[in-house]
């Protein structure tokens, strides 16, 4: 387990299957295996981010139009230039600069609104859209089943959120608009130079050819450098990750030293990767800049020889001149924006992969709304599978009535976890059914379900916030007194009105200035306030101090009550004093009966007991320690 | 400001730097001069003025040339330039990962408890590639494009005053843009990076707790918590988009707007006589040259002042001192026998409340010690002051009668295994994970530690045995194999003093029961501490600490404690003796036939 210390009870890990097919993220947004192309154009990914544009379509056509009327501003100059010095400068006709100058004001004013608008309009629709993305994607995500989430980690899911996103963002606030205008910007240009003489603009432009030969050479080093860019930058956070996380052991062991060598490796890749794709980048300069100079050196010889001739004014070569500048700038621009437009195409990409991941459980479009749950619950001839072909739960038959309490009992990977999980629907059966109060689960509201649902896990997350927000999370408008009374039915009033602030108490990322035991209690109360119908307490008490798991037995019997409850657990009192046991084994029930029957039965269920409880007096017995243990994989 | 401070990083590389001052230099002076090219090919290649031109073409071919000599020289010193700015950029980016890294790894609990993972991390990523940015972009390319638009202002003063005082009269306008843009900004870019992080924390819970999330049906509370923070978020960075929006438009309006008066005031000095026609054209050529670092100003200022937002979260963890400090000529601790001394210890997280107080423990060496206690007893905290996770706020802790304080953090670590609540494996191999602690652990002494921590069959039972990887990357274990994996690496260590923490509550019966046998020889010979919860650990331990409320309220052994009818009591009626009539109440059955149950399951 990786980033955050990884949660979950051992029952539900599924030993990293990559199966079903779509469910299962590319490795690519955190860089390692990363097998993208480097591509600095992906239409697939601007196809889907036009709709995107719909809600602003009015805004869209605006910043454009205002881009064009910029692009056409700022390269309107040098032909005004121009124009004066022929018409008027050498006829010394002052009125006529003086037109001319304040014509060129008057663009400069224009291109300067025209851009103002521009940026504002694309600003606005660039942020819009990123959030629209992010919401959509959060929400995306949050549709779709656990298997998504067992299989992809959650560093890697954060990132498709967060930086991904972030990428997208220079693309769609800027980038795209600037490599636009650049182009729009240059056939402006060459329009301006066409009409003002064919011929030296063939001069001119002779070097292009070349230009754009050296580009795409270019261009091949630069992908595969700047590819290997992000793969390296993705493996230094990884590993930096890594080691917030686990600074605690990494502590406790004294791994310092070694981790920063190791970290230093990483790190120094990523310097390099870096400089390489930096030399690179640097390399494609002097060859514009060289360009740039031939032309001008070309429009200066052929230009200037015509001048003698007579055949060109010395005002188009004047413009000419200028021309050449402005035509290379936008080269100059688009291999600086380069990299830019390769990751938010990638980012694009990424996005959209998680977007098109199917939810695996939704609710069928005729899904009944229960109006309240009595509690029962069935399993009708249940089997179920995390991968193709290995059945964790073979033909589980077990129905019980409202009320009951159903201990669940077995060795590691017998499937008691897997059990539960298909109650509260985390997954669907993949053979049979499972029902509540008669209905099939998957043709029931998930929500309605869930509403009178509790549920506490070996490992009890908690939220950021208050102490009260998380117990209120079970039901989300109860008052101060339904909260502090859930406190007090799972004895947890008492340590909460010590805290400093009491129910006010900021808790911090997870929890952690709690102790596991009171972070239970919270997470014990948090399932009682929503007045469960079914409860299910999967090792919930593991972690529990003895103290306080005295306090929650006490509690267990009043929560019990009444209710449907599954309880994997390994406490005697709490097997004993369940209506029913379930012993299973290898996926399959093994023996259901009281503890007493099933005593008496010595088949399985006696034996675990039996395992369980005499080693608290057999003290040393080395004779007793079996050779090969075997674990199943958990289930 | 901080971005002053950055700037220490560039010590260094010195010679570098000098080297990049002397390309930014070079590339300038042959930017400035190419205008000047073109001036005196118009001027005496074509030389216009009076009645048609009368220029030669060699003039023209020469001027050309010199042109491309020029570019020439500047291709090469922009080549020079580019590289090395992005080579101490990136090397400066290293540095600064390298010393963030190094200063988490060292930063005692304290600090690690009051930071979130999302937020630490956005500074080791986010902020240091601010940072370089600023570094490669703002001070580096910056200062050639402050270099460039001086020299090009001061040589239009040379080539002609009047024209100059047009251009120059542009100038405070662009200055004064700039700077409210800068100004606005950096707060703007504070509460930016603030948003994220904030989003990214609603992102991280809502996966980590997915689980709880889903069974209480809650998607769409969590989609409207995320929902308020990215609407905020949205907020601040269209703010300073806007900002953006407003001022980079007017800084290139007049620039344009300069252009237009140069050629209008030129235009009629060149009519008057006063100035000729290859002049006007050099100057409206350094107005298209400028137009780009003009540009560029307004956004290298918003670097800048990133910088200076990025820096403060930076240095906030280069600057953090750990509460856990070496003294300096601290000793070895060599061959502890493992005599652990508690003397009046006390310890809170905060000075007004005490976690702690008056702990007396007197472990001699080879001895078990078990403490026990309600939740937020303290008893955690009792074993994490040993390895000075935390320091003590009163009183000391020596082992074999040296305070702790006085020896290296390293060799006491290295004397005391810890074997934690929470089982955090790393994205390796199994091999590495186990020999986390003992890197140059050969492969029998690690398949040792997990033949003894019985994780040995399961690991050669994966298709890729001790090669197969864990964690993010890998296979996903479960809790009880987690565990015994983390006793593994902690038997390879072969500390003497060994600390339990809860640490076989997350094991399922099965395991549990072959651990304990484990457990029993991972004890012996070590001085152990174990928060425990089990009756046979607690019955194996030479003496048993009940602590209540941050103070031991009750101490002995099991039998003296029983005797005793206090808490210990209590607690032993109300749960372990539950375990003993279990016991008591089954007929006798042999190993055998229970280590059958094991391999059957």
């Amino acid at each position: 387990m990786g980033l955050w210390g990884g949660a979950g009870a051992g029952g539900w890990s599924n030993q990293g299957m990559h199966v079903r097919p779509g469910q299962h993220l590319r490795k690519g947004a955190d860089g390692w295996d990363d097998d993208e192309l480097g591509k600095v154009y992906d239409h697939s990914v601007v196809r889907r981010l036009l709709p995107y544009l719909r809600p602003y379509r009015g805004r869209a056509f605006t910043a454009i139009f205002a881009m064009i009327v910029f692009a056409a501003v700022s390269r309107t100059q040098p032909f005004l230039i121009g124009l004066a010095v022929d018409r008027y400068i050498e006829n010394e006709n002052l009125q006529g600069v003086a037109f001319i100058g304040l014509a060129l004001l008057g663009l400069a004013l224009a291109g300067w609104l025209a851009q103002w608008i521009q940026q504002v309009m694309t600003a606005f629709m660039g942020h819009r859209i990123l959030l629209t993305l992010r919401k959509q994607m959060f929400n995306h995500i949050q549709k779709l089943s656990l298997s998504f989430l067992d299989r992809n980690e959650t560093g890697r899911v954060m990132s498709r959120v967060t930086s991904d996103v972030t990428v997208m963002q220079e693309l769609l606030t800027t980038g795209f608009l600037t490599v636009f205008a650049d182009f729009v910007g240059i056939g402006i240009v060459v329009g301006f130079l066409l009409y003002q003489d064919v011929q030296l603009t063939f001069i001119t432009l002779s070097v292009v050819p070349l230009l754009v030969l050296l580009l795409v050479l270019w261009q091949i080093r630069a992908r595969i450098a700047f590819v290997r860019v992000r793969q390296a930058i993705a493996q230094v956070n990884a590993n930096l990750q890594e080691n917030v996380s686990g600074v605690r052991v990494i502590q406790s062991m004294s791994r310092e030293d070694e981790n920063a060598r190791r970290f230093d490796r990483v790190n120094a890749g990523n310097w390099s990767a870096n400089v390489q794709a930096g030399r690179i980048t640097a390399m494609i300069m002097p060859v514009v800049e060289l360009l740039t100079a031939l032309a001008t050196a070309l429009v200066i010889i052929f230009g200037g020889m015509r001048v003698l001739d007579g055949t060109l004014t010395v005002g188009v070569l004047i413009a000419f001149t200028l021309y050449v500048q402005q035509f290379f700038d936008p080269i100059r621009d688009l291999v600086l924006q380069y990299t830019q437009l390769q990751r938010a195409m990638a980012g694009g990409q990424r996005i959209f992969e998680v977007l098109d991941t199917q939810p695996e459980i939704v609710d069928a479009e005729d899904a009944v709304e229960l109006a309240d749950v009595r509690g029962e619950v069935v399993f009708d001839n249940v089997s179920f599978e995390y991968v193709e072909g290995q059945k964790v739960l073979e033909e589980i038959n077990l129905t019980v009535e409202p009320g009951e309490t159903i201990a669940i009992v077995g060795p590691t990977g017998a499937g008691k976890s897997t059990l539960t999980s298909l109650v509260t629907r985390f997954y669907d059966v993949t053979e049979g059914r499972v029902m509540i109060d008669g209905h099939d689960i998957r043709e029931i509201k998930r929500e309605s379900i869930a509403r009178r649902l509790g549920i506490v896990l070996q490992d009890p997350f908690l939220f950021s916030g208050t102490v009260r927000q998380n117990i209120r999370y079970g039901r989300l408008n109860a008052s101060q007194e339904d909260v502090e009374e859930a406190a007090r039915t799972v004895g947890a009033a008492e340590f909460i009105e010590r805290l400093p602030e009491g129910y006010d108490t900021v808790l911090n990322e997870r929890g952690q200035n709690l102790s596991v035991g009171q972070r239970q209690l919270i997470a014990f109360a948090r399932a009682v306030i929503a007045e469960p119908r079914i409860l299910i307490l999967d090792e919930a008490t593991a972690n529990v101090d003895t103290r306080t798991e005295v306090v929650i037995q006490n509690a267990l019997d009043r929560l019990l009550k009444g209710r449907t409850s599954f309880v994997i657990a390994h406490r005697l009192s709490t097997i004993r004093n369940a209506t029913r046991v379930v012993a299973l084994q290898d996926g399959r029930i093994a023996e259901v009966g009281t503890h007493a029957e099933l005593l008496a039965q010595d088949g399985l269920y006696a034996r675990l007991y039996r395992m369980t409880y005499e080693q608290a007096e057999s003290e040393g017995d080395d004779g007793r320690q079996p050779g090969a243990p075997a674990p199943q994989p958990a289930s | 400001m901080y971005s002053i401070r950055l700037l220490g990083f560039l010590l260094p590389y010195k010679a570098r730097v000098a080297l990049l001052a002397f390309c930014v230099l070079a590339s300038a002076a042959a930017v400035i001069s190419i205008p000047q090219l073109i001036r005196w090919a118009i001027s005496y290649g074509i030389d216009d003025l009076g009645d048609g031109p009368t220029g030669e073409t060699k003039y023209l071919v020469f001027a050309g040339a010199a042109l491309v000599a020029a570019a020439a020289v500047r291709g090469m010193f922009a080549f020079g330039q580019t590289y090395l700015s992005e080579w101490i950029g990136q090397k400066v980016a290293y540095d600064i990962r390298n010393r963030i890294y190094d200063r988490l790894q060292r930063l005692s609990y304290a600090y690690h408890d009051q930071q979130q993972t999302g937020a630490t991390m956005s500074r080791a990523t986010q902020d240091v590639e601010a940072v370089r940015w600023y570094i490669a972009m703002g001070v580096l390319r910056g200062s050639y494009v402050f270099l460039l638009l001086i020299a090009i202002l001061i040589l239009m003063v040379v080539m002609s005053w009047q024209l100059a005082l047009v251009v120059w009269a542009f100038i405070p306008f662009i200055i004064w843009r700039s700077s409210v843009m800068a100004f606005t900004l950096r707060p703007l870019w504070m509460r930016i990076q603030e948003g994220l992080g904030k989003l990214a924390n609603v992102l991280q819970e809502a996966l980590t707790g997915a689980r709880v999330v889903k069974a209480f049906a809650r998607e769409e509370h969590e989609g409207e918590k995320f929902a308020i923070e990215a609407d905020e978020l949205f907020e601040r960075s269209y703010r300073s988009s806007s900002v953006q929006a407003v001022n980079a438009p007017m800084m290139t309006g007049a620039w344009l707007a300069a252009t237009a008066a140069t050629l209008w005031v030129g235009g009629v000095l060149v009519t008057n006589g006063s100035m000729d026609i290859g002049k006007l054209t050099a100057f409206l050529l350094y107005l298209t040259i400028l137009q780009q670092p003009v540009r560029v100003l307004g956004w290298i200022i918003m670097v800048i002042s990133r910088a200076n937002a990025a820096g403060e979260r930076i240095y906030e963890i280069m600057d953090a001192e750990s509460a856990v400090q070496e003294k300096p000529g601290a000793a070895e601790l060599v061959d502890a026998t493992g005599h652990v001394r508690f003397e009046d210890v006390s310890f809170g997280y905060d000075a007004l409340s005490p976690v702690l107080s008056d702990i007396n423990i007197d472990a001699k060496p080879g001895q078990v010690v078990a403490l026990m206690g309600p939740t937020g007893s303290g008893k955690s905290t009792v074993v994490n002051l040993m390895p000075r996770f935390y320091d003590v706020t009163g009183g000391r802790i020596t082992i074999d009668g040296t305070d702790i304080r006085d020896l290296k953090i390293a060799s006491l670590r290295a004397a005391i295994g810890v074997v934690q609540q929470d089982v955090f494996l790393f994205s390796a191999t199994m091999r590495d994970n186990i020999a986390y602690g003992a890197v140059d652990a050969t492969d029998e002494q690690v398949e040792e530690a997990a033949k003894a921590a019985y994780i040995h069959d399961y690991i050669m039972g994966l298709p890729e045995g001790y090669d197969t990887w864990v964690g993010e990357r890998g296979i996903t274990l479960s809790g009880g194999q987690k565990q015994r994996i983390a006793i593994a690496r902690t038997l390879l260590l072969d500390p003497r003093i060994l600390i339990l923490d809860d640490s076989t509550s997350s094991v399922d019966t099965e395991t549990e029961y072959l651990i304990q046998g484990t457990l029993q020889q991972l004890m012996h010979g070590r001085t152990t501490f174990v928060i425990a919860q089990r009756l046979r650990t607690v019955k194996m331990a030479d003496e048993i600490i009940v602590l209540q409320e941050g103070g031991i309220i009750e101490r002995g052994r099991h039998d003296e404690l029983l005797a005793r009818d206090g808490v210990y009591r209590q607690i032993y009626d109300l749960e372990l003796r539950d375990q003993e009539e279990a016991l008591a109440a089954q007929p006798p059955v042999g190993p055998r036939r229970a280590a059958e149950g094991v391999a059957g399951s």
